[in-house]
């Protein structure tokens, strides 16, 4: 599937996915569970949006088993809006990634917010010719989703919470390992890529550039402008939004709001100016408040 | 704050893969900043607009006053050039663009959004760039317009020359105005980028 080439024309290439990444960076992807909230992102300025039957939110609320969304819904959006659409499949469920690749969205989340399907294995990611964003919650967990073949790593803060204190803590984490391997010689890097339980090679990369060879993004508690700036502060490329604009008092401004604030980041007279008059935010959730079968950030291996 | 050299080209950073067309141009030893404001675009010589979203990056240019001013260097001769979304912003006419889709313009041709198909059918091949020397390019095409038409200033450079879409135009020459429907920045093919230079330069 992946790799085809027709008349030396390839599709689905490494470069192919991870710079359909790269298009993405400096800009916000928005949760939206109908073609009407769609447009209201793409207007706002949105890069991207993540097609969803119940945003986090709602997951939280309503309970059961979370999976992937009906097809019918993802098609709507999709020809409601020109900007790129991703979906969430469940984590190890190949069968989904396989039906959205099917559907034509353009990125495949595959996501602890849905209810895990495979207690061991995440969806092998190089065998599909559409890229695949994925969750860490420090660096082993993201080299080991690279290896796997992700185009992009995102934080796993607790969606659907409207509180960042867990993405911050994993934007803190990555971030800081990707520096410590940089000082690491040789025979530390072998010690390094055993104690994460990542291959060598993406080990040595990630100590060779600095940074990750994909795509850095945020993702999970963002809800206001000021957190949008954190994330990028913090050295997001790109900031998810899910519950935080549409379970908001007024989603259009909101929307436009974070879009501003995740552009001039490191300008707080912007990030000031756009945060005033949103009306209400989303309630959010303490996190002592949340039972740990509720937390999702430990989905995933 | 210092003006930066006189030589120096600008790539736009409203969003999109800034940061790889920064790493290229200094790379062959251009002077590059990235442009979110006005007033650095009055500094820069030359500038690059990136792959990205073009409903996001047209809707940023619009709200920070900078599309007015992009516009009046261009008419005024600035050299620039747009790669995948950049190419769609330096279009005088579009088709499938978002509702109300505004575009900086410049280049005598009509662009069609998304041209190739969707992430899915995203892909590599070679295309043979008139002028340029080494063999084809390697090019990566992502969601990636195509033009439809072009006016008679325009000179077309390169064109898909297998697949489906055969025959496609995918890189195109006005004047001083360079775009192309792919993405050089993340090939580390810095040949179209050293083109830009000397078009900045007054030596291509």
């Amino acid at each position: 599937m992946a790799n085809t080439a027709e008349n030396d024309k390839t599709v689905g290439t490494t470069r192919v996915k991870r710079g359909m990444a790269e298009q993405l960076k400096n800009g916000v992807i928005m949760d939206v569970v109908t073609p009407e909230q769609a447009r209201i992102a793409e207007d706002a300025g949105a890069v991207a949006v993540m097609a969803l039957e119940r945003v986090p939110a709602d997951i939280r609320k309503h309970g059961g088993v979370a999976r992937m969304s009906d097809p019918d819904m993802i098609d709507g959006i999709v020809e409601t809006v020109s900007i790129p659409v991703m979906a969430k499949a469940r984590i190890g469920h190949f069968v989904e990634a396989q039906v959205l690749q099917a559907l034509g969205v353009d990125f495949i989340d595959e996501s602890e917010v849905l209810t895990p399907a495979d207690e061991a294995h995440h969806i092998d990611k190089w065998a599909f010719t559409v890229p695949f964003v994925c969750g860490a919650t420090g660096i082993g967990e993201a080299l080991r989703r690279i290896a796997e073949g992700a185009a992009m790593i995102r934080s796993k803060g607790e969606a659907g919470t409207g509180n960042v204190v867990e993405a911050t803590r994993h934007m803190r984490s990555i971030r800081g390992e990707i520096k410590r391997l940089g000082t690491l010689d040789e025979a530390e890097l072998f010690g390094a890529a055993k104690e994460m339980r990542a291959p060598y090679d993406v080990v040595k990369e990630v100590a060779e550039l600095g940074r990750l060879p994909v795509p850095l993004f945020s993702a999970g508690g963002v809800a206001t402008p000021a957190d949008a700036a954190l994330m990028r502060q913090l050295g997001a490329e790109s900031v998810f939004v899910g519950s935080g604009i549409f379970t908001s008092g007024d989603p259009a401004k909101r929307a436009d709001a974070i879009v501003q604030a995740t552009l001039h980041y490191d300008d707080p007279s912007v990030v000031a100016k756009v945060s005033r008059g949103l009306g209400e935010a989303m309630v959010g959730i303490n996190l002592d408040d949340l039972e740990d079968s509720q937390r999702y950030a430990g989905r995933g291996w | 704050m210092s003006a930066p050299p006189s030589a120096a080209i600008g790539v736009l950073a409203l969003q999109g893969d800034t940061a790889e067309h920064l790493r290229v141009l200094r790379g062959i030893g251009a002077t590059a900043v990235p442009v979110t404001r006005p007033g650095e675009l009055d500094q820069v010589q030359g500038l690059v607009l990136p792959g990205g979203e073009s409903t996001a990056m047209a809707k940023l240019a619009e709200r920070y006053e900078l599309l007015e001013p992009l516009r009046k260097r261009v008419r005024a001769g600035m050299p620039a050039y747009g790669t995948c979304a950049g190419m769609i912003l330096l279009a005088d006419r579009i088709v499938d663009g978002a509702r109300d889709q505004r575009t900086v313009g410049g280049i005598d041709m009509t662009v069609r959004r998304n041209a190739f198909g969707r992430q899915s059918e995203s892909f590599e091949t070679g295309v043979e760039i008139e002028g340029l020397e080494g063999g084809p390019v390697d090019a990566v095409f992502i969601r990636a317009p195509w033009v439809e038409s072009t006016g008679p200033g325009v000179q077309v450079l390169g064109q898909t020359a297998e697949g489906g879409a055969a025959g496609r135009i995918v890189a195109v020459r006005q004047g001083s105005l360079l775009a192309t429907s792919f993405h050089p920045e993340l090939t580390g093919d810095a040949r179209i980028h050293r083109l830009f230079v000397d078009i900045v330069k007054g030596t291509a």
